[in-house]
């Protein structure tokens, strides 16, 4: 549920601006189905994955075995990565049959 | 499994009624609101409990068995054989299972219970902190018995005293009677809408759940209509509206939460006395937060929990007969604390004593005297008084309390006051030195 924001509040020795404990749902519970997605995990990526277009032969293993849902497909095609969830944990790569993706050190 | 044993070699045989050695009178006299009248049945604290758990009807039970828990869900799943119950009822391997099955049955939105005891509870301990922190109404009946070791299967409140901090609501029972009442008032105060918290019955381990006692048993129907019908809000199995119960919390929200669970709480007290008020209405039965027996005048004061308040307000009346001005207060609902009120309610006295049936080691005293001495403390007195408040660890592991162990802690209050000193803070009684 972290955010980006709230890592640089707490940095900031401020309180963080996320909901109160009045306007929390019970429990903790969220409420809103699939808000997993505004959860930016791609952060926390020191690896990046890069595809080489000449080798894939779009047979969507990446996209079956990315925990993150972060293989971005176009027309039945393979075409890049959703950096803003990927982990870079390198599972793409890993498993392309074809060795297309290659994992590289993260630059800014 | 070493820990655990059943005490049911000899199965009771059923008889036409369902109901095992059961004494039922016809009460004439004693006739309900509704018209119904009450049966007045000889039962045992487990059996009162099955009893209300029948008439309760739970959509999901799952339990393991451990002594002297045991006959309850015994009791149980004879009415689940027979038909008696719609309940879904699970055997699981463990304790840890029982508890993790009844969140989940509870996120799913059913009226769930289980039941245990002492090393059981131990062993179902992390899922007993989710279940409150998930905010699920899961009603679960404790019979006492000491947490091992030495291993032993006899009464006191050790267990349930470890679970005081694990955000449940905790009720004490002092007999059969209260067992079942209490049993059928925790699934409305569970699942209150400003409440939405498990719920503790305690009954102590044999001395209740295990002694036949008379008892007045509601009619299903009756207790049927006072506990309604449970619609949970986020319903698991509602795919219509998906939500997703305990997803992990960091710094950024866990303290949130648990403020939540601190808020809740204060809300508690007045809908158990809220859900008392509707149960006397049908049972003519009063319940409290706390109870207060000759307190009025009373100079002495013992406070309680569970079945050893009868044997003290034996001692109490017998006290008066001599012309001693004593009295008992018996807390009922333990979490949460009333501490405000049970601090009012002592503040007449000259001198307090506080019976705790488990030790802290090395914690002031007992729970319950730490618990009545924080009340106090914080209650404002006229300027200069302060009531001497003593503890007595009484009764561990099933050791009898005897009506000589009352008095004397009665002799001993008045030897206070005549003297102005305490000689012991925190004692042991019924110990051999």
């Amino acid at each position: 549920m972290q955010s980006n924001g709230l890592m640089k509040k707490l940095e900031e020795n401020k309180m963080p601006e996320e909901k109160g404990w009045k306007d929390m749902p019970r429990g903790g519970m969220i409420l809103e189905p699939g808000n997993a997605r505004k959860y930016e995990t791609g952060s926390w990526r020191t690896l990046k994955p890069v595809m080489d277009p000449n080798k894939c032969i779009h047979c969507m293993f990446c996209w079956i075995y990315c925990p993150e849902s972060a293989i971005i497909v176009k027309d039945k095609k393979m075409s890049g990565f959703d950096l803003e969830h990927c982990k870079g944990c390198g599972i793409c790569a890993k498993e392309c049959p074809k060795e297309a993706i290659e994992m590289l050190i993260e630059e800014k | 499994m070493s820990q655990r044993s059943n005490r049911n070699a000899h199965r009771r045989k059923i008889n036409s009624s369902g109901r095992p050695w059961s004494v039922v009178a016809d009460l004439g006299l004693l006739k309900h609101s509704g018209g119904e009248m009450p049966k007045i049945i000889a039962q045992t604290g487990d059996d009162a409990v099955a009893e209300a758990m029948r008439q309760i009807n739970p959509d999901v039970v799952v339990a393991y068995p451990i002594t002297p828990q045991t006959e309850i869900v015994q009791y149980f799943s004879e009415f689940v054989a027979q038909g008696k119950v719609k309940t879904e009822f699970n055997c699981v391997e463990s304790e840890h299972s029982a508890m993790s099955a009844c969140i989940g049955a509870s996120a799913a939105g059913g009226r769930v219970m289980t039941a245990t005891s002492s090393q059981g509870l131990a062993y179902m301990w992390e899922v007993v902190y989710i279940a409150a922190s998930y905010r699920l109404p899961i009603v679960m009946p404790v019979v006492n018995r000491a947490l091992s070791g030495p291993i032993n299967i006899h009464c006191d409140h050790s267990d349930t005293m470890g679970a005081r901090d694990s955000g449940w609501i905790q009720i004490f029972s002092e007999n059969v009677q209260e067992s079942y009442d209490n049993t059928i008032q925790a699934v409305r105060i569970a699942e209150h809408k400003g409440v939405l918290l498990p719920v503790m019955v305690t009954l102590d381990g044999f001395i209740i759940s295990h002694a036949m006692e008379r008892f007045e048993m509601l009619d299903d129907e009756i207790v049927q209509r006072f506990i309604g019908e449970y619609k949970s809000e986020h319903s698991l199995l509602n795919t219509g509206h998906p939500v997703t119960y305990g997803p992990l919390q960091l710094f950024d929200y866990y303290m949130e939460q648990k403020r939540q669970q601190h808020e809740v709480m204060k809300f508690v007290p007045g809908v158990v006395l809220e859900v008392a008020k509707d149960f006397e209405k049908v049972s003519k039965r009063k319940y409290g937060l706390f109870e207060e027996y000759k307190m009025d005048d009373a100079d002495f004061g013992i406070v309680v929990l569970g079945s050893t308040a009868g044997t003290a307000k034996t001692v109490v009346d017998k006290l008066r007969d001599d012309g001693l001005r004593v009295g008992l207060l018996k807390v009922r609902l333990f979490r949460p604390f009333p501490a405000a009120e049970i601090a009012n309610s002592l503040s007449h006295l000259k001198a307090v004593a506080v019976l705790d049936r488990s030790d802290t080691f090395g914690g002031l005293g007992g729970p319950l005297f730490e618990e009545v001495c924080a009340s106090l403390f914080n209650y404002q007195f006229p300027e200069g008084l302060r009531i001497p408040v003593v503890n007595y660890i009484y009764g561990l592991g099933g050791r009898d309390i005897n009506l000589d162990h009352i008095k004397k802690v009665y002799a001993d209050l008045s030897e206070i006051v005549q003297t102005g000193k305490i000689k012991e803070l925190v004692q042991y009684l019924g110990v051999r030195e």
